[in-house]
């Protein structure tokens, strides 16, 4: 084996100017080694399920904070539950990225309208949002419930407006959605199971 | 926390002995690539623990996302599809990313003190604060993993969550995997498992299955379960015998003691560049060098074999 | 799921069909790595594609698209004629020694009874012969040519190995050794579990697909034990919730369906859904029907649903037809709906047919957004060049978007594929002013219900007496909702078999559907969700994983519709004398007394195996249907149909043009001109989702927007060949509905196949990207796919269609 004497010193500069910089005191930083801070030591944890497919991963959600009136929570970082008999703390890149889910920048803020033929969004509050819709939803029932068929049936059914559930609002928004759109005749009714 | 948490085995650039009267368990990752479908859920998991995130790039013709190891992107997954003799597929997915070798390269060729720290469980972990962004590292190790942020001109790579092994967890990556192609333990019971993976695949007709821990850099505390541990190329060029370059491994080794000689003379030069120019311009230079120099040297290695 | 994501590691064999587990469900694919470990399990993947569960499976066969019945219906053919099927399970559990109508027929592509015209069937001889009792005639020998085995067994002897390979491009070598994995589960000491998802139900004939599958599993005798079953992955976190509660056209809670407008009658209403049993000692559980329907009239409506009113009977909306997704855009499409909903829920990326989606959205006059996140739905209106080529100032719909709170936000319950309901707790505070849906709807039901009281208006009465016990009236909460579903006794109980004594107090929660009644004396949302929150409490917040028998079932943990029951049909793990198939994987068994076990007994508790009780006990034959009567439209045994664009013209198990593709499907007037043909659209399409996205939400994402950043396509090297398209190219995929841009990805895990003498290649199309988003912005996937279901659920063929492929 060879090595140059130009090499030889390329490589002894290299390696040791480090040290000699310590030595005489031009070290850029003390040379302290830690590892990084473990950043969930008191973080709020909270029991959650992935929203994604119905495997329906426990997951464990670290938010800022211990809930005292002051601090206003901030998720931080989820992970899997391994106390979860499915998934044992383990999650699919969907479920790894939820973090970037909770925060991502398209999520809604406000009650919005797009009015007839325009080309923007217009914030609105939530209560002129209930207003202007359920006067849209009145009109269009009270103009188009139909009470009999052809037939002289009863058959009291609202077949203008249609609605699209969720699939993955818990059950207790499912049943209360089920409650109220049933409720007003309506037939033209479908989750995502139907794609 | 600071040294308490994790014993200090060896530090880039540094003269004083590291503490060694602690023992300390040793951990490993392994990689069984037979039950990975190459998910990415490690690659995400890994974003989001370690805070980094890589741009949005293109595809270009791929399933590998981000395309290669970034600063930001500290283990990607490999995919290669391979045609079998009898006609039949293999799509063969390997995550690649930091080896963690237990004589590492990259901690060798370091200039800057403390940059490079080896704990005692076998980690070696990259600090930024003491980076001075020469790339040496990058020279220094076999398997082609430190990058340089463009951002802050630093080296980064997997710390194999050293904060959460400090304080008794397993990596992101490891602990998120959904199929449990990586386990994360003590570098004994990794091998236990890793025999009962191979034993499993050599029933299911993988004769050549074995363990991937290379001699040629001491081990490594990142594993692989191979199906074909004869070709490690096959595994997008998975080195078959890794070794540290040898311009690193002379000075670290013989050279050693000529080195110490020489040192003042070399470090003055190398201190008045580093003054003047700024450590990443000093990096790209001596970088450029040194690879020049390999490369001679590996030829002259080849006459000499001769 | 029959079983459960943790009873997949007790199977000897898994069969990934109709689905990409790994893909689609890496953390439910994790069970199929330990059976694997486990049980040395072999898993078997046959698909389009060389997908990511193929990576890792011991076997590999390809498929063409769309042509599963034909595979499977060989399976079945080689099951029959190497007598590799459970005799004894097949001759007491299912309808195998059922006679059946002399009438009924099956001659070249088509049952008895087609009307052409109509594109479909009489059904009236698609029927069990019966004897003077009313009860099905059996022939126990089998040997009855009308019997169903016999009449099964003539059916699919005409898919012979040859056949399929011919039909689904599957080398006949890979073919039989995909038989040979599953037949080797014959006997009563291995199982094999069938793991599927949209690859079956997104085709024309995905219903009958499944039927198929099913049918596999039941002779083998894989139904109802440890390990086995069904596997229905499904697609959303809370989807399976959603249909349990019937949020859907023709349902109401708990799989009890709507009155169509022939049944104006309350009796007769009831009558036809509480049938009585065929065989002689059968449970036919749905006999009970009133008692559930009774108790959810009276959660609804509370006083006002009285015996009198038949329980407010004429309130309930009566269907003229089922205004499913397709026939409701159809609808919109002719400007016959003015108002639209969506609840997180983008039909604009998730329908067929993204131009005909665009041209009905702009028919209405408002729409109405819920979502957490920004969606193209929302924004249809909006143009974004190519990718949404619309003129916003000629449409004239008004659009609300309302914020909603995710998951971290909100606490409640969701019901996974394997029938969980496991509750989840609220992190933290939602974005600016985003509300949870239960507040949205509590919101739009006060205010309509403000505008009714003070103006009257078309039929208010539902609206006025609707029951709104909550405590602050505008914030229902999940609490109070949850324990609205399980149901609660309106009067103290008396104990049926002792009316001294009182089971449940008025105004306690009840334990179960069992205790449900008929007279108005109980209240209950949803029935089958009886027991999940208890006067013991909430069932469904359990968190006790401990697994006593090891067998992954783990009882304690959450709670599992019904009765908390992990596996369906559980009594056919054990013979008919009662004793377990299989030491090994006891399930339960009749201890002399009553029946015991790991599990909850899918079974009437007391029923002593000498009674003859079957184990399928909702259905009136008390066992399990081969012959599905009229219960199907296109027919009681499946048969291959081609996809409703075929890239070989002809189906080669028939030469009549009426059966080519699925008979009885639905086509709307004005889609049928939207198919295409081969001539002009060579290659068969297929969409699929990647295990790097969820849908149309995760390129909001920045992690996953990373991991697969920008839309593309796969076709195999040799197509790749004959277009002169290299990998990484930019390709144009059209349809004759439209088109997208994508990169190509070229890969050898998609393979030309060899069909009916020709060759076929396939076109692999991604789906997550849209024109809104942190990923790049790409083309709507189903731009390409044709507007037509599933002839029995209308479930859109996306898995099949055709399309040409040209570099740009």
């Amino acid at each position: 084996m060879h090595v140059s004497r130009r090499g030889f010193f390329k490589v002894c500069a290299a390696g040791m100017s480090g040290s000699s910089l310590v030595a005489m005191g031009f070290a850029p930083t003390a040379a302290l080694a830690e590892v990084r801070q473990f950043k969930l030591a008191h973080t709020t944890e909270t029991r959650n399920t992935c929203p994604y497919c119905s495997v329906a991963c426990g997951l464990l959600v670290y938010s800022i904070g211990d809930g005292a009136k002051n601090t206003k929570a901030k998720v931080i970082h989820i992970e899997g539950d391994p106390d979860h008999p499915v998934n044992r703390g383990t999650l699919c890149p969907k479920g790894a990225g939820l973090l970037d889910f909770v925060s991502s920048p398209a999520r809604l803020k406000y009650p919005e309208v797009r009015e007839a033929g325009t080309n923007e969004w217009k914030r609105i509050s939530w209560e002129e949002a209930y207003s202007r819709i359920t006067r849209l939803m009145k009109d269009d029932r009270d103009a188009n419930f139909i009470e009999k068929n052809a037939d002289g049936v009863t058959v009291n059914r609202w077949l203008s407006t249609g609605f699209l559930a969720a699939s993955a609002s818990p059950s207790e928004a499912g049943y209360i959605t089920h409650k109220v759109v049933r409720n007003l005749g309506m037939l033209a009714f479908d989750n995502q199971a139907r794609v | 926390m600071a040294l308490q948490s994790l014993d200090i085995k060896r530090r880039s650039a540094t003269t004083t002995p590291s503490p060694q009267a602690r023992e300390t368990l040793e951990v490993a990752k392994l990689i069984d690539v037979s039950a990975c479908i190459g998910c990415k859920a490690c690659q995400a998991a890994c974003m989001e623990w370690n805070d980094i995130r890589e741009e949005v790039g293109t595809n270009v013709g791929v399933y590998d996302n981000p395309n290669d190891l970034t600063a930001h992107q500290w283990t990607v997954m490999r995919f290669d599809e391979v045609e079998t003799d009898d006609g039949g597929l293999e799509w063969l997915i390997r995550k690649d990313g930091c080896m963690h070798c237990e004589d590492p390269g990259c901690l060798k060729a370091c200039p800057s003190p403390g940059a490079i720290i080896q704990y005692s469980n076998g980690i070696v972990d990259f600090h930024e604060e003491n980076c001075i962004g020469c790339g040496y590292c990058i020279t220094g190790c076999p398997f082609n993993v430190p990058r340089i942020s463009k951002q802050d001109g630093k080296a980064y790579k997997c710390t194999l969550c050293s904060d959460r092994v400090a304080v008794g967890q397993a990596p992101a990556c490891a602990k998120v995997c959904p199929t449990g192609a990586i386990q994360f333990g003590s570098k004994e019971k990794m091998k236990e498992y890793a025999e009962t993976r191979i034993t499993d695949l050599k029933e299911r007709g993988y004769d050549n299955a074995g363990l991937y821990d290379p001699a040629g850099v001491g081990g490594t505390h990142v594993m692989y379960v191979l199906h074909h541990a004869d070709k490690p190329a096959l595994y997008h060029n998975l080195p078959k015998d890794p070794t540290i370059s040898p311009t690193v491994s002379l000075w670290k080794g013989i050279t050693k003691p000529l080195a110490m000689a020489a040192l003042g003379a070399a470090a003055l030069g190398s201190l008045f560049h580093y003054v003047m120019k700024g450590p990443n311009e000093v990096s790209k230079e001596l970088e450029d060098e040194m690879e020049r120099e390999d490369e001679r040297l590996r030829a002259l290695e080849k006459e000499d074999a001769k | 799921m029959t079983n459960t994501w943790s009873d997949i590691k007790n199977a000897d064999v898994v069969l990934i069909m109709g689905g990409n587990a790994a893909e689609a469900h890496p953390c439910g694919f994790k069970w199929v790595i330990e059976a694997k470990k486990l049980n040395k399990a072999k898993l078997v993947v046959v698909d389009p594609r060389f997908t990511r569960s193929a990576s890792v499976a011991d076997y590999y066969a390809p498929i063409r698209t769309g042509t599963d019945i034909a595979f499977l219906g060989g399976v079945i053919n080689y099951l029959l004629t190497n007598d590799k099927i459970q005799h004894e399970y097949v001759k007491a559990y299912t309808d195998f020694t059922f006679l059946v109508d002399d009438n009924f027929s099956f001659e070249n592509g088509l049952y008895s009874g087609y009307n052409a015209e109509k594109r479909s069937y009489d059904k009236s001889t698609w029927q069990y012969q019966r004897g003077a009792d009313g009860y099905v005639l059996t022939d126990p020998t089998l040997e009855n040519p009308r019997c169903v085995y016999q009449l099964m067994k003539k059916h699919y002897s005409r898919y012979t190995p040859d056949v399929v390979s011919n039909i689904c491009g599957t080398p006949e070598k890979q073919f039989l050794k995909v038989c040979e994995y599953i037949a080797s589960t014959s006997g009563t000491g291995r199982v094999m579990t069938i793991m599927y998802a949209l690859g079956w139900t997104q085709h024309s004939q995905g219903s009958q697909i499944i039927r198929t599958g099913a049918m596999v599993q039941l002779l083998l005798g894989n139904i109802g034990v440890k390990g086995g079953g069904m596997n229905a992955l499904r697609g959303h976190s809370n989807i399976q919730g959603l249909t349990d509660l019937g949020l859907m056209t023709n349902l109401l809670p708990g799989y009890m369906t709507l009155p169509s407008e022939k049944e104006a009658d309350y009796r007769a209403y009831i009558d036809k859904r509480a049938p009585k049993p065929m065989r002689p000692n059968q449970m036919s559980y749905w006999q009970n029907y009133e008692k559930f329907h009774v108790s959810l009239m009276k959660a609804w409506y509370g006083k006002a649903a009285t015996a009198d009113n038949n329980w407010c009977y004429d309130w309930l909306p009566k269907l003229d037809k089922p205004h499913d997704v397709l026939q409701v855009f159809e609808d919109m499409y002719h400007g016959e709906v003015n108002g639209y909903f969506c609840q997180g829920f983008n039909p604009l990326a998730a329908f067929p047919n993204k131009h005909k989606l665009n041209t009905a959205l702009a028919k209405l006059k408002y729409l109405v957004i819920m979502d957490p996140l920004a969606t193209e739905t929302s924004e249809f209106w909006k143009n974004y060049g190519d990718l949404n080529d619309v003129d916003t100032a000629s449409i004239q719909t008004t659009v609300f978007r309302l914020p909603t709170t995710c998951f971290a936000e909100e606490s409640g319950s969701l019901v996974n594929s394997a029938r969980w309901l496991q509750w989840h707790w609220k992190g933290a505070e939602p974005p600016g002013e985003a509300k949870p849906d239960t507040e949205i709807m509590a919101g739009l039901h006060l205010h309509l219900r403000e505008l009714y009281k003070k103006e009257g208006g078309a039929f208010p009465d539902p609206i006025l007496n609707l029951d709104w016990p909550y405590k602050m009236p505008h914030e229902p909460s999940s609490e109070e909702l949850a324990k609205e579903f399980n149901g609660k006794a309106l009067e103290d109980l008396a104990d049926p078999a002792d009316p001294t004594k009182i089971i449940r107090k008025a105004g306690e929660q009840l334990d179960g559907f069992a205790q449900l009644r008929a007279d108005g004396s109980t209240a209950c949302g949803c029935w089958i969700f009886a027991g999940s929150w208890t006067q013991a409490g909430n069932q469904m917040a359990r968190r006790d994983n401990s697994d006593p028998y090891g067998d992954g079932q783990t009882q304690n943990w959450a709670w599992s519709w019904p009765a908390n029951r992990r596996i369906l049909y559980n009594r056919a793990s054990a013979d008919p004398s009662g004793k377990p198939w299989d030491s090994k994987r006891r399930l339960v068994w009749w201890d002399g007394k009553k029946w015991a076990g790991d599990d909850v007994p899918d079974f009437a508790p007391a029923s002593a195996p000498e009674v003859g009780m079957g184990p399928f006990i909702m259905n009136p034959e008390g066992v399990s249907r081969f012959f599905a009567r009229d219960m199907m439209v296109e027919g009681p045994f499946p048969e291959h149909y081609e996809p409703t664009e075929t890239p070989i013209d002809v189906n080669p198990m028939n030469n009549n043009p009426q059966a080519i593709y699925n008979p009885a499907s639905r086509i709307f007037k004005g889609d049928l001109e939207n198919f295409g043909t081969s001539a002009e659209f060579p290659y068969a399409g297929t969409t699929y989702r990647l295990t790097e996205h969820f849908h149309y939400w995760t390129k909001h994402v920045h992690i996953n927007a990373v991991l697969q950043p920008q839309q593309f396509v796969e076709i195999g090297e040799g197509l790749a060949h004959e277009k002169g398209i290299a990998n990484g190219d930019q390709v144009q995929v059209s349809s004759k509905r439209g088109y997208i841009r994508a990169v190509a990805v070229v890969t050898k895990r998609i393979r030309a196949l060899k069909v009916n003498g020709k060759t076929v290649h396939q076109v692999g199309i991604p789906i997550h990207w849209g024109f809104l988003g942190q990923a790049k912005a790409g083309y709507i996937a189903n731009t390409l796919v044709p507007f037509v279901g599933d002839a029995n659920t209308q479930t859109p063929e996306s898995k099949s269609f055709l399309v040409n492929i040209e570099k740009i």
